[in-house]
């Protein structure tokens, strides 16, 4: 809504619009005028027209694709239902099998483990790397390129590559053994203890492209004059990095570990694929147990219980990311735009 | 047709469905138009012949069909398989927009879909010429009522390397599992791992376990087991404690849990077609599934096929076997093309086309001559001898019930669980 409020300050108030018509060359005065002449006569009129046509549509879809089928599936998750047929209500009894389910709970713990590994490794790889991917380097834009590659690639196809490359004796396998690592090699997707992390490798692999892309972007918006004057101050370069550029990247940041642990959380493609979940559900997530246990096994009412407290969980940390982590940066563009 | 090959392109809809932190399920069925009254009727057949010799038998049978019955035009959709089993049907059955012919798995699934009210009851349509098909269209069968008519069967049993049991000193296929572990080392020392399974996908190790029940169960335990949906006997109990000591004797390829069963080179199929490994546990779709993964212009007669060895002091029905098939159920609107529709499939001319295609044995026996593979006429003729067919549990089951023993099956592969956790499973899946 931020982006409304100079709008609705406005209030169709005489000054506004002549603020609007104001830099208006002379020859286009009298259609101004013809413009002017329009907007008092239906001042409200045209206010609400505006905002019906611009967040009519928006609205419209937002409810029918997004609350719509929320609050179908929070109804759904009432019933013992196949998907077809007469459906018999049963109250929450879905909501405590699935949190009874061992399974499920473990399904929880390895998007928490992938979202907590994200951050705690993906995060400072990714800002090493943009730090270093910031300076002018030889064949910058090459190396640029490289590394934002695996985020253009599917998911699907992304996944089946590394099937087939983490198959024993595969690809990786050679490649370690190749450089004397054979007694690093491991049962990369059929070993329980192992397949986990081996799926946090594909997924770092993925989609750190894109945190440093996004960081990058955040680098080029911190001003040269404060590094610069840092310099001239006498800064080392580890200096300027911690008191200057990183704090200036802190929006950035945060917004990289929000949009890092809600992918956490839906994580689903590359797991799906690559192992099913398996084995014996060792790297199940929230939304491969949701597909494993609602679709593929008829039971759509409990799989829609599943997918609320996938929801919840996720709009319940998406309301505190927002309301500790994210308050300062959006206050101070709110700030900004109302300025 | 028991494949995931492309199931991973169905992935991206499904995440899209349930992506966003809500969740979706939106399909949209193709339109059925209706069947009978109009002078032209088009009816919508939904099957899962994507590809191959199959798709050409099924385009070829719409073409003759029209030929033979001006009025009815026949519209062919192939949909992958999962896709068609797992979102499409349930999904087009919930909204009443299921096509006119659509693919029928049979058994629990058949008979949650039942519940739907939009398959056509077939006793009466069926009944002057299903009686060619054999006693094992009852697995199409709800209550004596025929919902689905079978057009291809399968058997499971072991498909081996005529080459690598000969290069192990292997002179004939083991009859009892003493002698399969026998063979297990004899493989093992020559450096071939014996037996491939492709444990990721789930339902292979579920083939295990069933065949071990059945060898322990007597066929009256296994039919009241799946008609109570509970494998309370203890003979099921007996199957998971002789898999377990199976599974310690380490004939599966390294690796194994992580290995799906169909889809590229490094499967478990694909090690079997490519010298890899020795034997797998696999449907008689096994050739034609092999065939793509291996350039061995010879595999067909490479493979060799053998039952599943009886165990000694074993309860279960001798020789019996462990099999399903594909079928077709008609929606309630199709009118009567649909049934006379797939009487022209379970003919002799369209049977032989289903069984030169190699997925499966046609469901009409007459037509079981045109088979020339080696391994898959070895199998049709025991199953034709065969006294007990049991279809897949996962099958028979509830659809939840039977991904729930899937899982299972594979958690006890991974060494999880007790003897005894397959039949919770199921139990606990039945309860829900």
């Amino acid at each position: 809504m931020a982006n409304l409020q100079p709008v609705r300050t406005g209030g169709g108030t005489t000054g506004d619009a002549e603020r609007v018509a104001g830099p208006a060359p002379g020859d286009a005065a009298e259609d101004s005028v013809l413009g002017l002449e329009r907007r008092r006569r239906h001042p409200r009129l045209g206010r609400t027209g505006e905002l019906v046509l611009l967040c009519g549509p928006p609205l419209a879809l937002f409810i029918l694709f997004v609350l719509v089928p929320i609050g179908l599936a929070a109804y759904h998750s009432l019933f013992n239902w196949v998907g077809f047929a007469p459906r018999t209500f049963n109250g929450l009894h879905n909501y405590v099998v699935a949190i009874e389910d061992p399974v499920f709970r473990s399904s929880i713990l390895h998007n928490v483990i992938i979202a907590v590994l994200s951050v705690a490794i993906q995060l400072p790889v990714s800002i090493g790397l943009a730090l270093l991917l910031n300076r002018n380097l030889k064949g910058q834009a090459a190396m640029r390129l490289l590394i934002f590659a695996p985020y253009v690639v599917s998911e699907a196809i992304s996944a089946v590559l590394w099937l087939l490359m983490l198959q024993p004796g595969g690809a990786v396998d050679v490649a370690m053994k190749a450089v004397g690592l054979g007694g690093l090699v491991q049962l990369w997707l059929g070993n329980p203890h192992i397949v986990l992390y081996t799926m946090f490798g594909v997924i770092t692999w993925k989609y750190i492209g894109f945190g440093i892309i996004l960081l990058l972007a955040g680098l080029q918006g911190i001003p040269s004059e404060l590094t610069e004057a840092a310099r001239i101050d006498g800064a080392t370069s580890a200096q300027v990095t911690r008191h200057i550029t990183l704090p200036l990247l802190g929006p950035t940041i945060r917004i990289w570990i929000f949009l890092s642990v809600i992918g956490s959380f839906q994580l689903f493609d590359l797991v799906w694929i690559m192992t099913s979940g398996g084995p014996a559900n060792a790297s199940s997530t929230m939304v491969t147990y949701l597909i494993h246990n609602g679709f593929n096994s008829y039971e759509f009412g409990y799989g829609s219980a599943v997918a609320v407290i996938l929801f919840v969980i996720c709009f319940v940390f998406a309301l505190l990311y927002q309301r500790f982590a994210l308050r300062r940066d959006t206050a101070g563009a709110l700030t900004a735009m109302a300025g | 047709m028991r494949r995931s090959i492309g199931a991973v392109l169905t992935c991206a809809a499904v995440a899209t469905a349930v992506a966003g932190c809500g969740s979706s399920s939106s399909n949209s069925g193709s339109g059925s138009s209706g069947g009978s009254g109009g002078k032209t009727a088009t009816l919508t057949w939904w099957n899962n012949a994507t590809s191959g010799g199959l798709l050409n038998t099924w385009n070829q049978a719409v073409k003759a069909f029209h030929a033979a019955h001006p009025g009815v035009v026949i519209k062919n959709v192939p949909i992958q398989n999962e896709e068609l089993q797992n979102t499409k049907e349930p999904a087009a059955l919930q909204s009443g927009q299921i096509a006119d012919i659509f693919q029928q798995w049979g058994g629990g699934r058949e008979a949650s879909q039942i519940d739907s009210g939009e398959l056509a009851n077939l006793t009466s349509v069926t009944k002057s010429w299903i009686g060619e098909l054999g006693a094992r269209v009852s697995a199409w069968q709800v209550n004596g009522q025929q919902y689905g008519v079978p057009y291809d069967l399968h058997v499971v049993g072991f498909w081996y390397r005529k080459d690598l049991f000969q290069k192990a000193g292997i002179t004939s296929p083991p009859k009892t599992l003493d002698e399969l572990e026998a063979d297990d080392s004899k493989l093992k020392a020559a450096g071939i791992v014996p037996i491939a399974v492709g444990s990721k996908d789930m339902w292979p190790d579920a083939f295990w376990y069933e065949y071990f029940a059945i060898r322990d169960c007597p066929s009256a335990t296994i039919d009241q087991a799946m008609k109570s949906v509970s494998l309370k006997a203890t003979c099921f109990t007996t199957a998971a404690q002789q898999l377990r000591s199976f599974i310690k004797t380490n004939p599966f390829e390294p690796g194994f849990l992580g290995i799906a069963a169909q889809v590229g080179a490094g499967s478990s199929a694909g090690m079997l077609g490519n010298g890899k490994a020795a034997m797998e546990l696999q449907g008689d779709w096994e050739p034609g599934t092999v065939q793509p993964l291996t350039s061995d212009k010879n595999i067909y007669n490479q493979l060799g096929w053998f039952p599943f060895p009886s165990i000694s002091g074993g309860a279960g029905t001798p020789g019996a076997v462990l099999g399903g098939g594909d079928g077709f159920s008609c929606s309630t609107k199709a009118g009567p093309a649909c049934a006379e529709f797939l009487q022209y499939i379970d003919s002799v001319p369209v049977q032989k086309g289903v069984a030169a295609a190699a997925v499966g044995l046609p469901a009409n026996p007459a037509a079981s001559s045109a088979i020339t593979t080696p391994g898959l006429k070895t199998a049709i003729a025991y199953e034709k001898a065969t006294p007990y067919l049991a279809t897949y549990f996962d099958v028979a089951l509830p659809v939840n019930v039977g991904t729930a023993l899937d899982s299972a099956a594979a958690d006890f592969f991974a060494g999880q669980g007790s003897d005894a956790s397959i039949q919770q499973a199921v139990a606990s899946a039945a309860s829900k």
